[in-house]
């Protein structure tokens, strides 16, 4: 039988993000594969070579919409090491308490995805219900859904209040609870079992040999987490366990990241309750020091690293990110060929990618016109309206504020 | 006599090019300056007998008349060395690590395109992140490239 080549995205109804997968197929087998990026290539690290420090740090928070203080704390890390600045022990405790939190936020919208990516919408609206638990305290801890901008250089901008202590527990305890449902499903559910388990798998040698990162070498058995290996933050101090799984498919990536979730609630509960008392940021110079610093971060999908180097300025000299979905992506096509097309969405999935901060910002200039494609939010507003418009919805007449 | 100086007085001890190289910055980070034509044996070494067998990420730089790269690797234990190496811009060839590190290709593919570097026994593949009309002999991470660089159109909505 002759090979038929599929091809998935750029723009795919089963991906979130713009990249491309060539499929070759035997049947309903996947044959070979193979992947294309950079479409979402958004030339972050050349535009922080231009900025100040403090504007880098505005535009490296925004790499990711999901892990956004993964990077922006990669990044503060390594500066902070180059300007050998200490940060006072509870900024270092706010900022792993917003971290766990983050994980918490980025697991449970996975898990979503996964159930949808497999036919099974209801898990989606149960833990994206949950997840609205998370966000809501986030937004109450710092003021924000998303990009919660919570790090500034020496420590962090904003406090929490025993008054919001106890709100974060509150919600700890609801979301532990339906946490351990999940879990039961994924060991119990035959349904779901069947489903995932042998899908997607990637061996431990190929694990190791393609650098899986997070909880997809975790899920085949590699025992590597940043926060133990490599303790940044207030890691060092708090007890947690690695949870590593033997499956090595997608089942196993489901296990893992359920039961991350866990071990998130306990470092939550630890942070707060071990909180010290006391400043929560140091002062820091405009201009850092002439250096270099390599920093590592257990993201949530996986480890992000940023190295930095300082030139004496109030510039840096040169900031690189690696963000773990490309670490991860080297071994999809381990993990597809040989499977059923049926499979691929869930497969990739699985990944938890993150193409867009994988990626990273060039802004297109018209030549003939010589205009640049850069909106401000009112031109975006106005933009829109006359879209919309011509789509014969008259979106102005709307004047709905949003009540806070 | 702590891990990262066990690893230095091993790579010190094979290597013999490499006494006065190694400087340990802080717990877990150690810095290695080494010739781009004992690259390969090295990162082999530490691979292979050291147990560093994940690398992070490869780091390319523009430093004046050459370039810089910076292999990230890392143990289990959570120590990284960072390995430096350099070429210089006239003749800015490196030899692949594919042979050491097999899920380096993106990392290569960065540096030819945003550095301009050359990555010799890189196999032939698409770019890596620029597009595949991305205009030739432009590298975004070169100091002196701006986007008025650009003389080609890039296809855009209009």
């Amino acid at each position: 039988m002759g090979r038929v080549v599929i091809p998935v995205g750029p723009q795919h109804p089963a991906l979130k993000e713009p990249e491309s997968f060539t499929l070759y197929l035997e049947g309903e087998r996947v044959a070979a594969s193979n992947v294309t990026l950079g479409y979402n290539h958004r030339g972050i690290e050349k535009a922080c070579e231009g900025n100040t420090y403090i504007e880098n740090l505005y535009l490296i928070e925004r790499v990711c919409g999901i892990c956004s203080h993964s990077h922006s704390t990669c990044y503060i890390t390594a500066v902070e090491e180059i300007a050998k600045v200490e940060v006072p022990k509870r900024g270092l405790y706010i900022r792993t308490l917003i971290a766990e939190l983050e994980r918490v936020h980025s697991h449970l919208l996975w898990l979503g995805v996964a159930g949808h990516e497999i036919g099974f919408d209801t898990l989606f609206m149960y833990s994206w219900r949950d997840r609205e638990v998370v966000m809501d305290i986030m937004a109450m801890l710092t003021g924000n859904r998303v990009n919660y901008a919570i790090n500034k250089y020496g420590g962090v901008k904003r406090d929490v209040t025993d008054d919001q202590k106890e709100q974060v527990l509150k919600a700890v305890e609801t979301l532990e609870e339906r946490t351990k449902y999940y879990i039961d499903v994924v060991y119990e559910e035959t349904t779901l079992i069947n489903r995932l388990k042998d899908v997607g798998r990637l061996s431990n040698e190929d694990a190791m040999r393609l650098f899986a990162s997070g909880p997809m070498a975790r899920a085949s058995m590699i025992d590597r987490d940043t926060r133990r290996d490599d303790p940044y933050l207030a890691y060092a101090e708090i007890p947690f366990n690695v949870i590593t799984d033997d499956h090595c498919d997608v089942l196993g990536r489901t296990i893992v990241r359920a039961k991350e979730l866990i071990e998130s609630y306990k470092i939550i509960r630890y942070v707060l309750k071990n909180m010290p008392q006391g400043e929560i940021s140091a002062k820091v110079p405009r201009r850092i020091q002439a250096g270099e610093a390599f920093a590592r971060y257990e993201a949530p999908r996986g480890e992000d690293v940023h190295y930095v180097r300082a030139n004496g300025t109030d510039k840096p000299e040169r900031v690189k990110l690696r963000a773990p979905t490309l670490a991860n992506l080297a071994s999809i096509t381990n993990m597809l060929d040989g499977g059923y097309l049926a499979d691929v969405p869930i497969v990739i999935a699985a990944i938890d990618p993150c193409f867009s901060c994988t990626d990273r910002a060039i802004s297109i200039k018209h030549l003939d016109s010589g205009r640049e494609n850069v909106l401000d939010f009112e031109g975006l507003r106005k933009y829109s309206i006359e879209w919309y418009k011509n789509q014969g919805f008259d979106a102005s007449k709307l004047n709905k504020k949003l009540v806070l | 006599m702590s891990n990262e100086e066990k690893i230095t007085a091993a790579l010190t001890q094979k290597f013999s090019f490499l006494e006065g190289k190694c400087n340990i910055t802080r717990a877990r980070r150690v810095w290695v300056d080494v010739d781009r034509n004992h690259i390969i044996e090295m990162l082999d070494f530490a691979k292979n007998e050291l147990g560093f067998n994940l690398l992070c990420t490869i780091t390319g730089l523009d430093v004046a008349e050459n370039l810089e790269f910076i292999y990230h690797i890392a143990n289990k234990e959570g120590i990284v060395i960072n390995v430096r190496t350099n070429a210089p811009k006239s003749d800015p060839v490196i030899k692949t690590v594919l042979g050491v590190y097999q899920g380096a290709t993106y990392y290569e593919r960065e540096l030819e395109d945003l550095l301009g570097a050359k990555v010799d026994g890189l196999p032939e593949g698409r770019h890596y992140p620029l597009p595949e009309d991305w205009p030739k002999g432009q590298h975004p991470l070169r100091k002196d490239w701006k986007r008025e660089n650009l003389t080609q159109k890039i296809k855009t909505e209009e």
